[in-house]
């Protein structure tokens, strides 16, 4: 099954780059990082085929766009001239020449320009937005971590009580419907039936006119504008977090060393903290990185009904204007944002869980 | 499994087994009274969907004077922003919305199965392979990856979209799949079934799957969920051509119309809200009942 030539089994002596590379890369932050490089690597190659490849592709359009709106005064090779400028691709160059000029231009984090707002850099676009989502996002998740793991252990240490009950149903109560419908239905009851929360004075990142900057009032503009979407990250998240530790002290309870433990008298308190709660939160870490991805993905609806200016709505204003430039360029940075966010919780992960941090552990 | 090899089972041991089975499952069923109202959510909204439809006549005639009526005894659940009533929207909206979600998780369930058990037994260089490239698909945000997709592909059909739904949800599930048959093929049966030289096709699909089959159908529920919340959020944004009407789209309506904001439109938003969670949560308190039930250890209590 494996393809070693039959020379290298019979010369043993050769240099043999398994020996040396492949425990480099058993070992985990080894792997993290490649890892991390390899989805970078895909995703920007599909999403440059995407664009560049596939039969009515966005540069095939806007050259026909560009043709069309001029009535025919841009020849074809002028029209695609401009929309090489457009995506910074070299549409006369031979495709591998494209894709990795593709690819340089994306190490100095250029990837085009705006349809729309001409010359305009794709990544300042992007970079004006970015923050307010990793902020929005990265605030509710860590709230709902947070909370969630205090709450999962208390319910696990209480099971079978009202507030196990109670916590453990309404978390799975809430985690199962869709965070988009949740936000639908707080502005629902608490802005149209109650008028208790006033959402048109909450669009935007912060009040337009504010200028931004490190003073108490624009920090405070700036929560009670993102004070909607965090609320609706930690309420979705926090179930899944309960649930999560719950069941994992649950079975960190069972171990042998939490007996070993009792039996030696250590205080309760520091059981509960540094052998059951430890070694419960340990997989979860994990379980953050993965999450990350997917608030920032939901983030596109939740950030599309409270009209918050983070990436989502900035993604999907291209995607009505049809400016494939800022699309692709999202896509890819935002990727990269998670990617880079997974490496650090895999980094974190090792550094945590001293079992995995030696070559050879249990890897992946 | 051990009649693969003894002796076929006779016609009417393969019907009375089956038959037994869901009898027993269904008293179990019946003693987790959440997973029980989970299983009869199920079926409700699956004869709403598919069966009603065919004994309710269909009203697809706006009537400017019904305007956002609240509920009474003509339309129970009011009328939209055309005067349409409500009721009828969700009875005839639900086909394509769980059409596209079991076809996704049909796909999704399919190719995490077979690639996670394929990795698992056959392991070395191909395992190596199918483990990276479901990690990288793992990292990415598949919501932005999908918006991006739908700008860009525009499906036009429902099945184009399960497809599309299914190859961007398969990865969490193959990682399970996978775990789950790297365990089972250290057993004996399967060790026996090797040593019989039996193939890869008949260890894995005869052998070690139907083991599996209760994880399968919980994690095919999952999928469902996974599939309908993606679903319905990029109808939300309005990145599916318009075409009928199903809850996502009533939805996506009352966004655009600003129906959000009229006092009396709350039965009009809230009934394919109440119908999208109300699927959800079905499927959900069923699929943790159907771990309860057969993997009794892992949740406690």
């Amino acid at each position: 099954m494996t393809a070693v030539p039959v020379a290298s089994k019979q010369v043993g002596v050769r240099w043999n780059p398994r020996r040396y590379f492949g425990g480099m890369w058993r070992h985990p932050v080894a792997r993290a990082i490649l890892k991390a490089a390899l989805t970078i690597w895909v995703t920007t190659t599909v999403t440059f085929f995407l664009i560049r490849l596939m039969p009515g592709s966005p540069v095939e359009l806007k050259i026909d766009e560009l043709i069309q709106s001029s009535n025919g005064s841009i020849s074809y090779e002028d029209a695609r001239a401009i929309a090489s400028s457009l995506f910074a691709i070299d549409l006369s160059a031979p495709l591998y020449e494209q894709y990795l000029s593709f690819m340089w231009s994306l190490l100095h984090l250029d990837v085009g320009k705006s349809f729309l707002s001409s010359g305009t850099s794709v990544t300042s676009i992007i970079l004006a937005v970015l923050p307010w989502t990793l902020f929005s996002v990265g605030t509710g998740l860590l709230l709902s971590f947070v909370v969630g793991i205090g709450l999962g252990l208390l319910a696990a240490y209480r099971r079978n009580s009202l507030l196990d009950r109670v916590v453990s149903t309404g978390g799975s109560l809430v985690s199962s419907v869709p965070n988009y419908l949740i936000a639908i239905m707080l502005i629902l009851f608490l802005g149209v039936q109650a008028r208790l929360v006033n959402f048109t004075a909450m669009r935007g990142a912060y009040t337009s006119g504010m200028q931004p900057g490190l003073y108490p009032a624009f920090i405070g503009d700036v929560l009670f504008h993102a004070a909607m979407p965090i609320t609706i990250y930690f309420l979705t998240q926090l179930g899944h977090w309960i649930l999560s530790m719950r069941s994992a002290t649950l079975s960190a309870l069972e171990e042998d060393y939490v007996t070993a433990a009792r039996a030696r008298g250590l205080s309760d308190g520091r059981i509960r903290t540094a052998y059951v709660g430890r070694n419960a939160v340990l997989p979860l870490v994990t379980q953050l990185a993965i999450s990350v991805g997917f608030i920032v993905g939901g983030a596109a609806i939740i950030e599309q009904i409270f009209a918050y200016q983070g990436v989502g709505l900035r993604l999907l204003d291209s995607v009505r204007q049809r400016d494939y430039p800022v699309i692709q360029g999202i896509v890819l940075l935002t990727t990269i944002s998670v990617v880079v966010a997974n490496l650090a919780a895999d980094l974190l992960y090792s550094k945590l869980d001293p079992r995995i941090g030696r070559a050879g552990g249990a890897g992946g | 499994m051990s009649t693969a090899i003894l002796a076929r089972p006779t016609v009417a041991q393969r019907l009375a087994s089956p038959l037994l089975g869901a009898v027993e499952f269904l008293r179990m069923l019946s003693r987790r009274p959440v997973g029980l109202a989970g299983f009869l959510g199920i079926v409700f909204f699956l004869l709403l969907a598919f069966v009603a439809p065919l004994f309710v006549p269909f009203q697809n005639d706006p009537s400017l004077l019904d305007i956002y009526l609240t509920p009474s005894l003509a339309h129970p659940l009011g009328t939209d922003f055309q005067g349409k009533d409500v009721l009828n929207q969700i009875v005839f909206g639900g086909r394509d919305i769980l059409t596209v979600a079991i076809i996704a998780a049909f796909l999704s369930t399919l190719i995490a199965i077979t690639f996670g058990s394929i990795a698992a037994v056959v392991g070395g260089r191909l395992d190596t392979i199918i483990v990276a490239i479901t990690d990288i698909t793992l990292t990415i945000p598949k919501l932005i990856l999908l918006i991006a997709i739908a700008a860009i592909l525009r499906p036009t059909s429902f099945v184009f979209l399960a497809v599309i739904l299914a190859l961007l949800q398969w990865s969490s599930l193959l990682r399970q799949v996978r775990a789950q048959v790297l365990s089972l093929k250290e057993r004996d049966y399967v060790e026996a079934a090797r040593s019989l030289d039996l193939g890869l096709f008949h260890i894995v699909f005869r052998e070690i799957l139907p083991t599996m089959r209760s994880y399968i159908a919980i994690h095919f529920i999952l999928a469902m969920t996974e599939a309908m919340y993606a679903q319905i959020g990029i109808i939300l944004l309005g990145l599916v051509p318009i075409s009928g009407s199903n809850w996502g789209i009533m939805l996506y309506f009352a966004q655009g119309q600003g129906a959000l904001f009229y006092r009396d439109s709350l039965w009009y938003i809230l009934s394919p809200i109440l119908a999208i969670s109300l699927v959800q949560l079905s499927l959900a308190t069923f699929a943790s009942a159907l771990e309860d039930i057969f993997n009794p250890r892992l949740r406690g209590s």
